[in-house]
């Protein structure tokens, strides 16, 4: 006798299925692939703490409900987002996504360097020939999110630096939410770097505080041999926003990838990272900085494979987690057989500013190699009381004190990143959330 | 008026009994050592004076310019003009020293309502004051401490100590883990310092440092009370005859 077991859906999966029965003959391009990867939602439905990597963040009951899928913005939108993302001190080409579509009059396109183009998604999906070629397929992965991406994504960035080019500006992507009502926006960018060349991209997402509305963002990041890449993700959501974010990145050899997820915003946020090393001796640093209050929720969950041998990964990342905020840290590191000479070290901080603060922290290694080195470590605790007793020995009121050993805190992962202007903005960004909390 | 009075101090931590009934008096201009046997309480005063938790105050009061400053937080007392030369320096990784000094002086010069310095003025003042100490000014663009000797850690400091301007210093062993060499730069930096209006009381376990900051008094703690007083050449009896007589006598 077979007994089936079918649990209820809920009203997210239930609206989602109604959302792409309704909209699927809308949705341009990819069908097949739409389809497909629709099926995988229909068949495991929103993960829950029961599927692993899932395990802190139970989105089927964190998920109340799936919002309607974003409008095209209107005129007053577009202008409200006019100067959205704009970063002191860094001279980015701007692209501004608004509600999860492409404004061509936001996007600075305007004397493109030799070597670059900027398209959009939604014109790249309909446009004949290969545009698109290898959309979906940079990291394969069965994440029910991601599925869910690739079956409603609306729009987004499909960037590609030729091979040598190298890009000095950095480009930056804005995502802004700028309704008043509540819905969903799905987009997904592709970035090609080829062979030898070199990129900075910048990812950032904001959004109006009081409105509950749905993020699910991708990126796909193809780094060719030899090419430097780095990726600094800024995400200041709303605070009612839910952020649900993946990154794929396939690395060649020789190259180096350096990527940065800076996070203050936002009610939940998963930002997903699922990397591959394709070839030799590739560097890799993936770090981050979590400043978290308030009843936030921030899970970074980041599986790095490492196919190829004698490739360098560094992953670091602090969080300050103050009043009842969470945050998750899943990292898997796999190295494959074969990947001999593999380096890798993980380390996570936790700085929890409340007895209500949570860290969880649950490192893997997957290791089918003998010749390698891998390590990992995590901490979770308070502030150094003989720290802080030293500095106000020395007249450092009390709160002040706090908040440079919080800024020197997270000042140690901000270190990764390569781009001054960045840098600094981060830094300063980390004293502006200090100066709020006190 | 004396700089310090420490009047009939009892201090407890976890409910030991620490200090039992400590009288001292500095008067301005005066430095004054204390030595004593291991465990007689001269790290606890140090930090009772500089206004560490954990250390409770039982019985007795500390007089600071004829105020009570046992109510005040340590960053209150320092802008007053109380430093402790840490016998252990902390290492700040991630705080550039700059950045600790600068907010150092800038937050002491807010409390007592001076202007903040300007950054010419505050580098001159660093750059003079290291030189003085054989600082290198490389050591002062890393993280406080971080990877210093522990003489460095001592030099730092009395670096700090300097560009504060305190007027009533404690130094608490600061001869110790120190090199003939880096003690004489200890030293001379912290004879430099000495002045009609500023106190200082050096606490050691050893003669050997008296030799260099020759003080103008000497006690001799035992058991958390100051048991004898004398000039300087009482030092040189404690060298001569250890502490034996001392832990008896408290006993």
């Amino acid at each position: 006798m077979n007994a089936e077991i079918r649990t209820m859906r809920t009203q997210a999966e239930l609206a989602l299925l109604d959302a792409f029965a309704n909209h699927k003959d809308r949705l341009v391009g990819a069908r097949d692939e739409r389809v497909a990867a629709f099926k995988k939602f229909e068949e495991a439905g929103l993960p829950h703490r029961r599927v692993e990597e899932w395990k802190y963040t139970d989105l089927r009951a964190l998920m109340r409900d799936a919002k309607p899928l974003a409008a095209k913005p209107d005129a007053a939108a577009i202008a409200a987002a006019r100067e959205a993302g704009r970063i002191a001190g860094v001279d980015a080409r701007r692209i501004v996504l608004v509600n999860g579509t492409f404004v061509p009059e936001l996007a600075d396109t305007a004397a493109l360097e030799r070597g670059l183009t900027i398209t959009s998604l939604a014109e790249a999906l309909v446009a004949p020939g290969n545009a698109l070629a290898g959309l979906g397929r940079t990291v394969q992965t069965n994440d029910v999110v991601v599925a869910l991406n690739t079956a409603f994504m609306a729009d987004g960035v499909v960037i590609r630096v030729a091979k040598d080019a190298a890009i000095e500006r950095p480009i930056h992507i804005v995502h802004v939410f700028s309704g008043r009502e509540a819905a969903a926006t799905f987009t997904r960018s592709l970035v090609v770097v080829e062979p030898g060349a070199k990129l900075t991209l910048i990812e950032s997402h904001e959004g109006a505080p009081d409105v509950d509305y749905q993020v699910n963002t991708a990126l796909e990041l193809v780094v060719g041999d030899g090419a430097r890449v780095e990726h600094v993700k800024l995400g200041l959501e709303g605070s009612k926003a839910l952020h649900l974010s993946s990154t794929m990145a396939a690395v060649g050899a020789d190259a180096v990838l350096r990527d940065f997820a800076f996070m203050t915003g936002g009610a939940v946020c998963r930002n997903q990272l699922f990397i591959r090393l394709d070839g030799a001796s590739t560097q890799l640093v993936v770090s981050g900085a979590n400043l978290l209050k308030g009843r936030q929720h921030v899970d970074t969950t980041m599986l790095v494979d490492h196919a190829a041998g004698g490739c360098q990964g560094r992953e670091k990342f602090k969080s300050v987690v103050d009043e009842q905020s969470r945050v998750v840290f899943q990292g898997k590191i796999i190295v494959r057989p074969g990947a001999q000479k593999t380096d890798a070290r993980m380390a996570t901080h936790a700085l929890l500013l409340s007895e209500e603060a949570e860290a969880d922290n649950k490192p893997e290694l997957e290791i089918f190699a003998d010749d390698v080195q891998c390590g990992h470590g995590a901490t979770a605790g308070a502030l150094d009381e003989e720290l802080l007793f030293y500095l106000k020995a020395r007249g450092i009121p009390a709160k002040e004190a706090e908040a440079l050993l919080i800024q020197s805190f997270v000042g140690d992962a901000i270190e990764n990143v390569a781009h001054e202007g960045l840098r600094e903005a981060l830094v300063a960004a980390t004293a502006q959330w200090l100066q709020a909390r006190s | 008026m004396p700089m310090l009075e420490v009047k009939n101090l009892h201090v407890e931590v976890e409910g030991k009994k620490i200090l039992n009934g400590l009288d001292l008096t500095v008067p301005s201009g005066q430095v004054h050592a204390i030595m004593g046997p291991n465990g007689s309480g001269k790290s606890t005063l140090a930090y009772v004076l500089a206004g560490k938790e954990d250390y409770e105050v039982t019985e007795g009061d500390v007089l600071l310019d004829g105020e009570s400053i046992l109510g005040l937080e340590p960053d209150e007392r320092a802008a007053r003009g109380l430093f402790l030369a840490f016998q252990y320096p902390m290492e700040i990784p991630g705080v550039a020293s700059m950045t600790f000094l600068r907010t150092a002086l800038n937050a002491q010069r807010r409390a007592r309502g001076e202007q903040e310095l300007s950054t010419p003025d505050f580098l001159k003042r660093v750059r003079d004051v290291a030189a003085r100490l054989h600082i290198d000014q490389d050591m002062l663009r890393r993280g406080v401490n971080v990877g210093f000797s522990g003489g460095e850690k001592k030099r730092n400091e009395i670096l700090q100590m300097a560009l504060l301007e305190p007027r009533l210093c404690v130094l608490d062993e600061t001869d110790s883990g120190l090199d003939i060499d880096a003690l004489k730069i200890v030293a001379d930096g912290v004879n430099a310092l000495r002045a009609p209006d500023r106190s200082m009381i050096v606490i050691t376990h050893y003669q050997r440092l008296l030799n260099y900051i020759v003080p103008d008094v000497v006690h001799v703690m035992a058991k958390g009370r100051v048991v004898k007083t004398g000039g300087k050449e009482l030092a040189l009896e404690l060298e001569a005859h250890g502490y034996a007589e001392y832990r008896e006598a408290a006993a």
